[in-house]
């Protein structure tokens, strides 16, 4: 990390300034790690028709996080990562088995893993107060630990990606020509999935749970509106992403709001940027 | 549209070769969930021969083709035999019916080909070789313009061409396609049967279709299969176009010479 403090000084900000603001670094080299993993997970979510899915997986990342508070964990991030995933799993096995995004399978879903948080973080006359930061989500909280696994994320995203990635892209665009190629996805898939359950649940305390599923929509919206090709359509999801993740943070840093907020209205208004861009071609 | 000018109903005529290659299907059945999809289905698929299967839809012709495929389970026996008699496990290519494709979605024909044919992660740029292997795939259906064309910016007819370019590659010794006239215009259906016309004398292989437009079989098949959970009729096209089996399963009595418009 100090390195990474010495590099920011270079930077031309008040708070860039060594040995101070150093949660403002820190969720700097956050946003910097998050963009790009939220990029490459976006693509592959628009064109899945995950949106509504990784909406829901959100909703019981906090149900998870209600859990693990509940049996008194000081760290309940890891009890909303292990059953993020199991959620993950049980989704991916009824996606492979129906063969077809329910919207109405998911809302049951989604709905009944809310309330089951709200239920337990509320028992016995708790306040909700203290779950405020997960909706709203808080950039101070990023911490270093958390970096450096969302890092190693990104690096087994990279390599899913790098071995997975066309056989996952050809079944979702094509199905009956995967499965005459002898192509099987579900294994990949449910890590894919997996992924996109851990992600959002280590970063839904900086950005919010209201407004995560933004992150991993947009970009990808975005992008698909101009990209001719995958390699462009990623390289523009990765990009917008960062420009506006970057962008949004310090928005959120001169102007006092939050900034998982900022960063889904930056990306929001480049989505509809590209919209246009689009009209015009 | 370069075959457009030709004459499109010119075919040469296939020299007899004795003793090349067959696939023989015997009493082929299928049961799904106690449903008898397909019954007693006998018949052989010799090289270079075109095949169309017909019948109304559900009459097994999936079925038929995913038990040939070695998707689904079977009774029966389906073996291929090469040239000298001899049993082998043969190379199949299969295009699928085309699906509509997302049309927003930014996949350009060389990521689409470069994502099936290789392990290149293709959402990385596609390195040159790989793309003029993609470039030589696609000149066999005449499609090299296509190459950067997103594919749901493709008509019908194009899109077809790229998926049976797909299915060529590696060569194989039967083609199978599923509805490959479906959503295709009159002008591409044309050039597509050409081309597989073209394809099966340069291959060497043969050809097993399904359709539902019966206007083009006269010209462009050898054989027609009448299927309906078993075959009910086979033989030359004029044959099986013109027999009561045919009339009776489609409803329809065909006055005119030429067997008929869609069905």
């Amino acid at each position: 990390m100090s390195f990474w403090y010495w590099l920011v000084s270079f930077l031309p900000f008040e708070w860039a300034a060594p040995g101070t603001m150093l949660f403002m670094k820190n969720a700097l080299l956050g946003v910097l790690v998050i963009t790009p993993l939220f990029g490459l997970l976006s693509t592959m979510v628009v064109e899945s028709r995950m949106a509504f899915f990784s909406d829901a997986l959100g909703h019981s990342a906090f149900t998870g996080m209600a859990i693990g508070a509940l049996c008194g964990l000081s760290q309940p991030v890891w009890a909303a990562v292990v059953f993020a995933v199991v959620i993950a799993f049980l989704f991916t096995l009824v996606r492979q088995k129906t063969r077809m995004a329910s919207d109405t399978a998911i809302s049951v879903f989604s709905s009944a893993a809310v309330a089951l948080g709200i239920f337990l973080s509320t028992l016995g006359g708790q306040s909700f107060t203290k779950f405020n930061t997960l909706l709203i989500g808080d950039i101070l909280s990023v911490a270093p630990r958390e970096i450096g696994l969302l890092a190693v994320i990104l690096v087994l995203l990279v390599v899913l990606w790098a071995t997975s990635f066309n056989s996952m892209m050809l079944s979702s665009v094509h199905q009956a020509l995967a499965d005459s190629r002898g192509i099987r996805v579900v294994w990949k898939s449910f890590l894919f999935t997996a992924a996109i359950a851990v992600v959002v649940t280590v970063t839904m305390s900086w950005v919010g749970l209201l407004v995560i599923n933004a992150l991993l929509v947009l970009p990808g919206a975005a992008a698909r509106n101009i990209a001719r090709n995958l390699s462009q359509y990623h390289l523009i999801a990765i990009l917008g992403g960062l420009v506006c993740g970057v962008g949004g943070l310090l928005l959120s840093y001169y102007v006092g709001a939050s900034a998982g907020a900022s960063i889904t209205l930056l990306l929001a208004v480049w989505f509809f940027v590209t919209l246009l861009l689009r009209g015009k071609q | 549209m370069r075959f457009a000018a030709k004459k499109v109903y010119s075919r040469i005529p296939l020299p007899v070769r004795p003793g090349t290659c067959t696939l023989q299907v015997r009493d082929l059945g299928v049961t799904l969930e106690e449903d008898t999809i397909l019954h007693d289905v006998t018949f052989q698929l010799n090289c270079r021969e075109i095949v169309a299967l017909i019948g109304p839809n559900g009459a097994g012709k999936s079925s038929l083709f995913r038990s040939v495929l070695g998707q689904i389970p079977y009774e029966g026996s389906i073996q291929f035999m090469l040239a000298g008699g001899h049993p082998s496990r043969p190379r199949i290519g299969y295009v699928p019916q085309s699906p509509s494709f997302d049309r927003g979605y930014p996949i350009s024909v060389l990521d689409f080909f470069a994502a099936a044919i290789s392990r290149w992660p293709v959402f990385l740029p596609v390195p040159r070789d790989l793309r003029e292997r993609v470039v030589e795939c696609l000149s066999r259906v005449h499609g090299q313009g296509l190459l950067d064309k997103r594919i749901g910016a493709l008509s019908g007819g194009e899109l077809q061409r790229v998926l049976l370019a797909l299915a060529l590659e590696p060569i194989p010794q039967i083609l199978i396609l599923d509805e490959p006239l479906s959503g295709v215009d009159v002008g591409g259906e044309h050039l597509l049967l050409e081309m597989l016309d073209e394809i099966r004398q340069k291959y060497d292989l043969s050809i097993l279709f399904s359709t539902h437009d019966f206007s083009t079989l006269r010209h462009y098949a050898d054989k027609v299969i009448l299927l309906q959970q078993t075959i009910l009729k086979q033989g030359a096209p004029k044959e099986v176009l013109g027999s009561p089996e045919f009339q009776s399963v489609f409803h329809l009595n065909l006055g005119d010479e030429e067997g008929g418009g869609k069905a």
